[in-house]
């Protein structure tokens, strides 16, 4: 990364590696990220879940993936009263494979790009919640199962009829404004959903950059370049353990989250 | 930077596949033992309960037996104090007759000697009357002649 000003490094970082004009422009990074990852998460999780029922007292890995998914399925369990048994693997689902994309924010912020760039990658961004596709796709499908819950629950009449007749409640001149609302309710879901998680992981994924351009074009040995170079550490370590927090907390929301619009949606109004 | 393409397809069935292989694969894999492990506990706490519940029950009936047993003795040793005192009156009154019999007994015997001794101290007054009688009469009285005549006298003391 020599010889690069600071806004080259940056939109170096913020460009994805991409196949593609348009629409039909596809990721590349993002896709083998999130699928090798996906593939590392479905993988893990069958090897523990064969040591959890191949013995009565499982241990080490067997015993944390159960302690997971109990704790998913005991969250679920309190949000949702019903059968949960999808949800919980929406939940378990949605839960392992974030923490598992988000924890890509924690590499070194030049690692990857480097070994990319030894396959001849000219570009390669790690973390594909960071990317609003990765985000959007699981947002998109809660708002499918949102309004699948709402029909399965009330079907396709009462739900029909909901949406022009709550909240503000059942009368010609009050359509309009209820169905609205009610578009603007639903919709906002999966919004908020995609845009919370791109947000928090392209912030801090920018902060990595921002504090990685401390180090940057560092040519001579002096006081100076020492001093940037100790400060890039403290500000790097320091910002990458605040981040492991950032990288569950934002999971666990987007875990728990669909489950609550879920149960709201097969409440009668 | 914030473009929705072709990714989002691809990141779509990527979630798909992840989320049936889970809801497929992993998730009865791992509910199913930990439901029955769960179930054996349950089992389990059941069982320590009802243990509990019988020894409970047991403590119960052995503190009545204990009660019993304990109320029996007492009965027995009152039967046993109260033939004791029985049988000591009943010692006592024969006792108490045996010793009535032996001072009657004792009185007939005194009496008998004292009649005795009586007769003997009349006999030989008879005697020394004769004897002093003959004294002063200066003759001898025929003690067969006079006999009536002595045993009167000997009767009046």
């Amino acid at each position: 990364m020599a010889a690069e000003s600071p806004s080259e490094y940056v939109n170096h970082h913020m460009t994805h590696l991409t196949s593609g004009q348009g629409f039909w422009a596809w990721h590349v990074d993002t896709l083998v990220m999130s699928a090798g990852l996906a593939a590392f998460v479905g993988l893990l999780l069958w090897l523990a879940a064969r040591r959890v029922s191949g013995s009565s007292t499982p241990a080490g890995l067997g015993s944390f993936v159960e302690f997971v998914y109990e704790w998913v399925d005991g969250e679920v369990g309190s949000i949702y009263h019903g059968n949960r048994k999808f949800l919980t693997a929406l939940a378990f689902t949605l839960f392992t494979w974030i923490v598992a994309m988000n924890t890509m924010d924690l590499l070194p912020i030049d690692a990857p790009g480097m070994v990319a760039g030894a396959f001849g990658a000219g570009h390669w961004r790690v973390l594909p919640t960071a990317d609003i596709n990765g985000t959007a796709a699981m947002a998109v499908l809660v708002l499918i199962l949102v309004i699948g819950a709402g029909l399965r629950s009330k079907g396709v009449n009462g739900y029909l009829h909901e949406w022009v007749s709550a909240p503000f409640g059942n009368h010609p001149l009050l359509w309009i404004p209820n169905l609205l609302l009610n578009a603007i309710e639903l919709l906002s879901k999966p919004i908020s959903l995609a845009m919370r998680l791109f947000g928090n992981m392209f912030a801090g994924e920018l902060i990595f950059m921002l504090i990685a351009l401390l180090g940057l074009g560092l040519k001579h040995a002096s006081a100076g370049s020492a001093a940037r170079l100790g400060l890039q550490i403290v500000l790097g370590s320091g910002w990458a353990v605040f981040h492991i927090l950032i990288v569950l907390l934002q999971a666990f929301i987007f875990m728990v989250l669909p489950i609550v619009y879920i149960a709201m949606a097969e409440e009668h109004h | 930077m914030l473009a929705i393409n072709a990714t989002f397809i691809g990141q779509f069935i990527v979630l798909l596949v992840l989320l049936w292989f889970i809801y497929k694969v992993v998730v009865p894999m791992l509910a199913g033992p930990i439901e029955a492990r769960q179930r054996r506990i349950a089992e389990g706490l059941a069982a320590a309960d009802q243990g509990q519940q019988s020894l409970v029950q047991a403590q119960v009936k052995v503190d009545t037996l204990v009660h019993e047993a304990r109320e029996r003795a007492a009965h027995i040793v009152d039967q046993a104090q109260k033939r004791a005192n029985e049988l000591v009156e009943e010692a006592k009154a024969q006792a108490s007759a045996e010793g009535a019999k032996l001072v009657a007994a004792a009185q007939q015997q005194i009496e008998l000697d004292a009649t005795r001794a009586r007769e003997e101290l009349r006999k030989s007054i008879a005697g020394l009357a004769v004897a002093a009688a003959s004294k002063v009469l200066e003759r001898e009285i025929d003690a067969n002649t006079h006999a009536d005549l002595l045993n009167k006298l000997a009767a009046q003391i």
